[in-house]
């Protein structure tokens, strides 16, 4: 159980760490919210999912499977509610005419967005 | 797991001193809005690995369930105020 719940840790830890230099080094917004996004929503499952393993090895006491279920809650309600402010933010973004990054400087796609009456 | 939490707290916290970095002098509005959102999402597991430290984990379960439902709100509501008044 405990070694269970350490390489979960550490596989979570390792995932917040590429997100954060991902948040760091990418040149544009864009694919600044392309690895934190994920990267914070895989490495949230992993740590949660890690700490409701830890909490099971006292033994499957009742006080110990609702303390399992409320962390599986937690990770279920992020797994939900992470991508929906992601993509939110991303509209947003997108509305606001700002211009995604390219190697060459040319636009890819017909820009500005066509605005909604 | 003592020395494990209490190290992998302290990565964490150099997580977020790095991440804030991108929060402070970010180029545009949007990047400061990610920054917090990524802050919010370490301090949730923070949080957690508070309650495992001082072995109340019970209560601060609860604390973390709060805080990630703010920080949801939070980001929805700004990403809602600022959709044409970004980038600029």
């Amino acid at each position: 159980m405990i070694i269970g719940a350490k390489i979960c840790m550490l596989i979570g830890l390792f995932v917040f760490m590429i997100a954060t230099i991902g948040f760091l080094r990418f040149p544009d917004f864009y694919t600044r919210m392309h690895a934190t996004a994920k990267g914070d929503t895989l490495g949230t499952l992993l740590f949660v999912v890690g700490l409701a393993l830890y909490t099971l090895h006292y033994g499957f006491h009742w006080f110990s499977i609702v303390q399992c279920v409320k962390l599986i809650s937690i990770a279920v309600f992020w797994f939900l509610a992470s991508p929906t402010a992601t993509h939110a933010l991303l509209k947003s973004a997108f509305e606001s005419d700002l211009v995604p990054w390219t190697k060459d400087g040319k636009v890819v796609l017909a820009w500005p967005p066509k605005k909604r009456k | 797991m003592e020395g494990f939490s209490l190290a992998v707290a302290l990565v964490l916290c150099v997580i977020i001193l790095l991440s804030l970095y991108r929060g402070v002098f970010g180029p545009t509005v949007f990047d400061r809005i990610i920054g917090a959102g990524f802050i919010g999402t370490k301090t949730i597991i923070l949080l957690l690995f508070m309650g495992l430290i001082f072995g109340r984990i019970e209560m601060f379960i609860d604390l973390a369930l709060a805080y990630s439902i703010l920080n949801f709100i939070g980001t929805l509501i700004v990403s809602k105020y600022f959709i044409r008044k970004g980038a600029r």
